[in-house]
Formats: structure tokens, C-alpha cells, sequence
């Protein structure tokens, strides 16, 4: 399993449930938490990863 | 009559020095634990599952367990990081796993999932510490 991005959404998925139970007593805002990180986190790396795509590394 | 208390008259209703030490070393060893005996069931079995999860997928992916070597700060920090997990990362040392393959593709996404495994386990402590102390 060499797919970047696919690796990128599982650790985003897994650091998303976790800070989502830890920060949240009620399950739906839990679920409405750990959604929102996992938008977040996925679409940030995203963009930067394009923003980063010109460059020489 | 006033329903707010105090974070003084919260903290009288935490529970004994020793059971706090008891709850967080038990926190340390299993994620979860710490949550699972203070009865946060759901809380508990959510960390119970996904840090190790984190921790098992990082050596599927070829990440390393980092030495205790004081002489180089970053391997440091992430040998601390790594033992924030407790039993898993001792299971994984006696059977020789987490050696680390720095040529594989995954090599560093491994070290990631490693590493964020036990610091989140840390965080899972002093949420449990936070719970047991009466401050939740």
C-alpha cells in the first residue's frame, strides 16, 4: 500500500477519531468533530501539496 | 442555588493520589484503559482500538522504533514518542519488529504513524488524569 494520499486520509481519519473522542463527551458531536478535522486536515494537505508541487525537492 | 462548582470543590470529588497514579499508569500501558475503568466506556474502546491500530499500521509500513540515544535530540524525542504506547510498542519490541526499512517508500509515513500513536496516548493520560483528578 504505496498510495500516498490514501495513506495521507487514513492517518487523517484515525487522528480525527481520536482527538474527536478526546475533545467531545456527545457522540453526535463527536461525529460532528471528527468530520470537520477530517475535511480539514484532507484539504490542507491538498492544497499545499499543489503549492508545493512547483518547487524543486 | 447555584449549580457551577468550584474547580477546588471539583477537585475534592477526584479520587485517591493512588488510584490517580493507578488510572494513569494503566492509561500508559493500554490506551484506553485509563478511560474503560473510570466507566467512559465509549471513550475507552475508541482509544483501546485506534491507537493501536495507528501503532500496528506503522510497522506494516516499515516505520522504526527509535533507541534511547541522548546524543541525538530527534531520535530521542521520537523514542520517547514511540513508548507513549505502552504494551504495544513492548510486544513489538520482543518480537523484533519496528527495525525500520529507510529504503521503503513508507519508511517515513511509518515513523509518522509511529510517533502520533504513543503522543496521542499522552493526550489520552492527561485526559484520564484530568477525569480521575475530578476536573471532567
Amino acid at each position: 500500500m504505496a498510495s500516498h494520499f490514501l495513506l495521507l486520509v487514513l492517518y487523517a481519519l484515525l487522528v480525527s477519531v481520536a482527538f474527536a473522542a478526546l475533545l467531545r463527551d456527545d457522540p453526535r458531536a463527536q461525529v460532528r468533530l471528527g468530520g470537520m478535522m477530517l475535511a480539514a486536515f484532507v484539504a490542507f494537505a491538498y492544497v499545499v501539496g499543489w503549492l508545493m508541487y512547483p518547487l524543486p525537492l | 442555588m447555584s449549580t457551577k462548582s468550584t474547580m477546588a470543590e471539583r477537585t475534592k470529588a477526584g479520587a485517591e493520589p493512588g488510584m490517580i497514579a493507578l488510572v494513569c499508569i494503566a492509561a500508559w500501558l493500554i490506551p484506553g484503559a485509563g478511560h474503560l475503568m473510570q466507566r467512559r466506556t465509549q471513550k475507552g474502546l475508541v482509544f483501546l482500538i485506534v491507537l493501536p491500530l495507528m501503532f500496528v499500521i506503522g510497522l506494516l509500513l516499515n516505520g522504526r522504533l527509535f533507541p534511547l540515544e541522548v546524543s541525538d535530540p530527534l531520535v530521542f524525542l521520537g523514542a520517547i514518542a514511540n513508548r507513549g504506547v505502552g504494551i504495544p510498542y513492548v510486544i513489538a519490541r520482543m518480537l523484533d519488529l519496528g527495525a525500520g526499512l529507510i529504503t521503503a517508500v513508507t519508511y517515513e509515513y511509518g515513523n509518522t504513524f509511529l510517533m502520533t500513536a504513543g503522543l496521542l496516548n499522552f493526550l489520552v493520560i492527561l485526559d484520564a488524569y484530568d477525569i480521575a483528578a475530578g476536573r471532567k
